[in-house]
This record gives structure tokens, sequence and C-alpha cells, in this order.
């Protein structure tokens, strides 16, 4: 176990070293850059800019001093932001994204394991259409049309909750809900269909033959297995809820990082690229290692081998 | 003796979307307290279903059309589901064909063990525990109180067939249903898992109600037979009367099917020409008929009533009625 764990750190360590070089030079390849605006800075100025965070140097030499800068914890400055530090916006605006992303991610999985449970215990019944429906809509339908839909129902139409902003529980809600609704349907369908098969193994008919009640042989005897598939499911929650926040922050206007990460692109604010790109794939590479030791948890026969 | 069981002419069928299957035709036998008796038939005679009934197991398209399951007076087709579950387990004690999958992979031995004695016999966690160590010491596996944290991957087959066996007597029930308990197991071990079952019913005091298809498994265990053909009845009577004078030409294929222990040359079994009958549109006369060397014109057109050969030896077969042709029956002896 401590072995596996090791092991999984150096390559996770391997990997995050290939996305940052990667990301180094292939934004450098990007044509124009931060000091670019609509309305062209002089060129003295621009050349002074330049100078005073490097940009004018040899690439390598740039990104040598890049790593090193890394190795101490530090992802340097803003290129955009006069005067902040890219480690201070990211712990500035994380929190939003954190919150929004753990929402989503627990909506997926309560709704989702309650909807696919629901639908395999009614098979047939006009439950499990229901869910079904609802399900293949939400695999189907992009999450910014969602998002969209949910605006105009809920904030145009019934002005029930908050189309934009971050002020509060309440609006947290339909952000979370347009973000989660892919893995949610996807959950929902995976944990149907998973208990469809586990409740006609053989070992059911064992814990109904032991007299256990029927609460006790789904929940206790048939759930447990069913859900082994839903946590090989998430890694790609996890990274779905990630990469999808890029998106419905901007449509919800939340101050969060993922927000901050699509605008950093379009400024070519080269420092914050970086940043981002190795906070969110350290914290992508962390939550696949937890999901495999949780898959190691649930499942007895898996041998987590180094 | 005490009657444990009296089944009352069981009509259970299936209810699918291109008709009624009819597994079991009208079945009746019974068992007193401490006695072990075989069902035996090919795949697909009802012989699960007959037991499956008894449980109230069926699957969900499955009904008990007709008939009585007086377990101790009680008429278990009759029980509400609440009241099923209290006999689950705790007086009818059921274990199954394939111990590979008949264990809950991701539970603990140990907590599937302690499960039916919480349940039925309202023990505490560490009551259940002492009790689980003892059962698996029964059924002889080693070092019982560390395999009880261990998971089934971590057992053979023929030791998780042995944890199946702990599990269903746990609550030592009046009753243990096997069905086919050796079928999925390794000759070697088939003779074990036997043994064991001889072994614990002398201790526990339980009756059995042994089900397979192989003749040769019963004939130790169990004192009377009952043979099952077609979700009928096709012959019962003592383990003598059916290995000695069998009266039903199915009978007598089966028991030249039995592979011979004693015969050095290997032989190949010989199965029954032919394929059982559809359930879906079951045959008037006898269900055997299509496969049966001997039929009658009779045979086709009016099921054969169980003719009563001795006391309490019957046999399904017209071939047994006065007027019938005297037949020899074309069993290889001196094996058996
Ligand atoms: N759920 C079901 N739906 C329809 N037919 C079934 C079902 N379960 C069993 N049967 C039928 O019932 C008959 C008897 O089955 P079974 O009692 O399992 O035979 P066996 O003697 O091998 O144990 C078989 O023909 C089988 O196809
Ligand atoms: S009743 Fe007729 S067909 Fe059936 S077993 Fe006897 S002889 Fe054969
Ligand atoms: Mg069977």
């Amino acid at each position: 176990m401590i072995n596996y764990i090791i092991k999984r750190l150096v390559t996770s360590v391997i990997t995050l070293f290939v996305v940052l070089t990667a990301t180094f030079f292939l934004m450098h390849a990007l044509p124009g850059g931060p000091f670019d605006n609509e309305k062209p800075l002089p060129p003295k100025i621009k050349a002074n800019l330049e100078a005073k965070y490097g940009l004018n140097k040899p690439l390598y030499e740039q990104y040598v001093m890049y790593l090193k800068n890394l190795s101490r914890g530090d992802l340097g400055p803003t290129l955009k932001y006069e005067g902040r530090t890219v480690n201070e916006m990211i712990a500035y605006s994380f929190p939003a994204s954190a919150k929004l992303g753990a929402v989503s991610i627990i909506f997926s999985l309560i709704l989702g394991i309650y909807l696919g449970v629901v639908a395999a215990l009614n098979q047939g019944k006009w439950q499990d259409r229901l869910v079904m429906v609802i399900a293949t809509l939400g695999v189907t339908v992009p999450s910014f049309v969602i998002a969209t839909l949910l605006m105009y129902v809920f904030s145009v139409k019934l002005r029930l909750l908050p189309s934009s902003g971050f002020a509060g529980p309440k609006y947290m809600i339909l952000p979370a809900l347009a973000l989660s609704g892919y893995s949610l349907s996807f959950i929902a369908r995976l944990t149907r269909s998973s208990l469809l098969d586990v409740i006609r193994q053989d070992y059911i008919r064992t814990a109904k033959a032991k007299g256990l009640s029927r609460n006790v042989v789904i929940y206790k005897h048939a759930l447990r297995n069913a859900l082994i598939p839903v946590v090989t499911y998430l890694g790609p929650l996890v990274a779905g809820v990630l990469t999808g926040s890029f998106v419905i922050e901007k449509i919800f206007a939340i101050p969060g990082l993922g927000r901050e990460f699509v605008t950093s692109i379009g400024n070519r604010d080269f420092m914050l690229i970086m940043g981002t790109t190795i906070f969110y794939s350290t914290l992508l590479v962390v939550c696949n290692l937890i999901v495999d030791l949780l898959y190691a948890v649930i499942d007895p026969r898996i041998k987590l081998e180094a | 003796m005490e009657r444990l069981l009296e089944i009352k002419n069981l009509r259970t069928s299936f209810f699918t979307h291109v008709g009624e299957v009819q597994a079991v035709r009208g079945v009746s036998f019974h068992l007193d307290k401490g006695e072990a008796i075989g069902i035996v038939g090919e795949s697909g005679s009802g012989k699960s279903i007959t037991m499956m009934s008894v449980m109230r197991l069926l699957a969900d398209n499955g009904k008990i059309v007709e008939g009585e399951i007086l377990f101790e007076g009680r008429d278990l087709a009759k029980l509400p589901e609440n009241e099923m579950q209290k006999v689950r387990g705790n007086e009818i004690g059921m274990i199954f064909q394939d111990p590979m999958t008949s264990l809950n992979p991701v539970l603990t031995v140990g907590d599937q063990l302690m499960e039916p004695l919480i349940k039925h016999k309202k023990m505490s966690k560490e009551e259940a525990f002492n009790r689980a160590v003892h059962m698996l010491e029964l059924v002889g596996i080693p070092s019982p109180k560390s395999r009880m944290s261990q998971y089934p991957h971590e057992f053979s087959g023929g030791m998780r067939q042995r944890v199946m066996i702990a599990m269903a007597l746990a609550c030592e029930p009046k009753l243990l249903i096997a069905d086919e308990p050796t079928t999925a197991l390794d000759v070697t071990i088939q003779a074990q898992i036997l043994e064991l079952m001889k072994d614990l019913k002398q201790k526990i005091n339980t009756s059995i109600i042994l089900i397979t298809h192989d003749l040769g498994v019963v004939a130790d265990l169990c004192s009377r037979i009952n043979v099952m053909y077609g979700g009928l009845i096709a012959e019962t009577g003592t383990t003598r009367d059916i290995f000695y004078n069998p009266k039903h030409p199915y009978t007598w294929g089966l028991l030249n099917s039995v592979p011979n222990p004693k015969n050095l040359v290997k032989e190949r079994l010989k199965p029954i020409d032919g394929q059982p009958p559809d359930l879906l549109k079951p045959p008037a006369g006898c269900p055997f008929a299509p496969r049966c060397q001997y039929a009658m014109r009779i045979c086709m057109t009016q099921r054969p009533p169980l003719f009563e050969i001795g006391e309490g030896h019957k046999a399904a077969c017209w071939l047994n009625h006065k007027d019938a042709p005297k037949v020899e029956a074309p069993i290889r002896r001196g094996d058996l």
C-alpha cells in the first residue's frame, strides 16, 4: 500500500513535469503576448514591461527561471494584475471554485445514485422511465445549454434564484446543477444498470435466503457492489467538474479560478496560465490517486500493487 | 415420526411474455423430522423451483398457482412476506450450487456469517462472532478466528461451500435445503462436502433435502428419493426401492448414467437421449413419452397416475398398470 502510494506519487511528479513543460512551450508558440492590447502600447513601454518580467530573454532561460521559482513554490507575478502574484490570485479565487465543485460532486453523487436506485427498483414503471428521460437529456444536452435553460426558468421567469454572482448558498444552486447535469445523469444510468445486474447475482439470493429484509438486501448487499463502477467514474467526474467549471463560472459570473483561467488565456497572461495549469493538474492527479485508493477500499478483491 | 414438511399438489408457474411456463405441475411429497431425502432429475425438471417455492424466493414473474406447503403445520404458501423472513435462514437454511458466486464479494465472511445470528437470534455482535467461529470450526475450516475477517475471494471453492453450510446452519434450522451443493466442485471435494453434510446431520439434527441431478450423490445421505421429470414426480420411494426396484423408465435411464466408481475401465456416462418437455405447452400424456422406448398409445394421451408399488413406493408410469406388458428393467446389476 505505502509502496503503491510512493510509486504513484513519483509517476505523478513526472506527469506534472511533462504537462508543465508542454504548456510552457505551447503557450509561447501562440501568437500574441500579454502586452498586445487593442490600443497598442508605445514600443518603449512594451519593451520595458517585457524586460521587467524577463520576457525578452531566450525561451529556455525563461523556462529554467520558471522551474527554479516553482521549486520554491513561487508561481511568479501575474502579468495583467499589477502587483499581484499568481499564488495570491489562486488563493483568492480558488475557494469559490472549490465550493462550486464540491457542491456539484455531491449533487452528482447523491442525486445520481438516488435516481439510479429508484429507477432500478421500479424497473419498467413510470419512475424508471422518468429517470431515464432526465438522464438521457442530461448526458446529451451540453452544460451551457442547461445553464441557460436553468437561468431562464428560475431566474428570469420564476425569479426564484439569482443568475449571477456568488454571495451565498442560493447563488450556488443553479451553477452547481448545470455543472453536475452530465455527471449526475451518467451516475444515475450507471447506478441503475449496475444495480439491475447485481440484484440478479447468486449472492443476493443467498442474502434473501438468510431471511434478511428487503432493505438490508438492497442497501447492504446489493448497493455496495453496484457502486463499484460508480467509484471508477469518480476520477472522470472530478475532471469533468473541474473543466466544466471554466464555462459555468464564466456564464454565471462566479469569481472563481476557472473563470480566471479562461480569461488568462485570452490575456496571454503567461504566468497565470502556467500557475493555474499546474494547480489544476496537481489537483486532478491527487484526486485520481484518492479515487484509486477508495476503489481498493470498496472492492476488497482489488490489490494495490506497486 | 413427526412430519416436518408436507407439500401437497404444488403448482408453480412463471408468467413470461411468451406465456405461462409451468415449472412445477402438481408435486406432493413429505419429509419427517431428522430425515434426509433426495430430489433427483435432469436439469430443468423443476427441482430448484419446487424448493424455491418452499422458500418463497421465486423471481418476480413466478407464482405458486396452487397447493399447500405445510411446514410444521403452517402453510408457507400463504405466509406474509415479513413472517416468511423469520422462516428463511432461521427455520430453513439453504445452500446453492455455485459457492464461488454465492457469497457477497465485498463483505467479510465473518460479517456474512453473523448476519442471520444477529437478525434471528438477536445475538450481540460478540455472541454472534463466537457462534460464527464455532460454526466455521464445525465445518472444518482451519484457524477459523483469523478467517472471519477475510473476504470470500481468499477461500477456495470447497472452503466457500463449507462457509455456506456454516451460514445456513448457524441458526440451527430444522431444515437444510441443499441445491446441487457439490455440482460445481471437484470430485474429491464433492466427497468431502457430502461427508461433512452427513456428519453435521448427526451433530445438529437437521432434516435435509438434497437436490441433485446425479443419483450417485444421494445414495449415502438420503433415506428416500423423489425422482422428478417435467415438473412432476416420476417415482418416489426409499433409496433401496429406487436403486434396486425402480419402476419408471426415466429412473432406469438415470441409474444407467450414474458413473460407476468400482469400474476400473472409465465408462462413458450414458445420458438419456432426447429433450425434456416444453413447459410452455406441457404434453397431455406422460411427459417422458417422446423419449421413452416403452411408450404405449395411452402414454401419449393420458398422464399416468402415481401407481402404488409398495409401501411408500410409487411410480408414475403406465407400465405399472395391471394390464400393461411386463418389462424387465434394463439396469446393469452388480455395480450398485
Ligand atoms: N424466472 C423464470 N422464468 C421462466 N422460466 C423459469 C424461470 N426460472 C425457472 N424457469 C423454468 O422452470 C423450469 C424448472 O427449472 P428448475 O427448477 O430450475 O430446474 P432444475 O430441476 O434444473 O433445478 C425450467 O424449465 C426453467 O426454464
Ligand atoms: S408412462 Fe409410458 S411413456 Fe411414460 S414412462 Fe411409462 S411407458 Fe414410458
Ligand atoms: Mg436447479
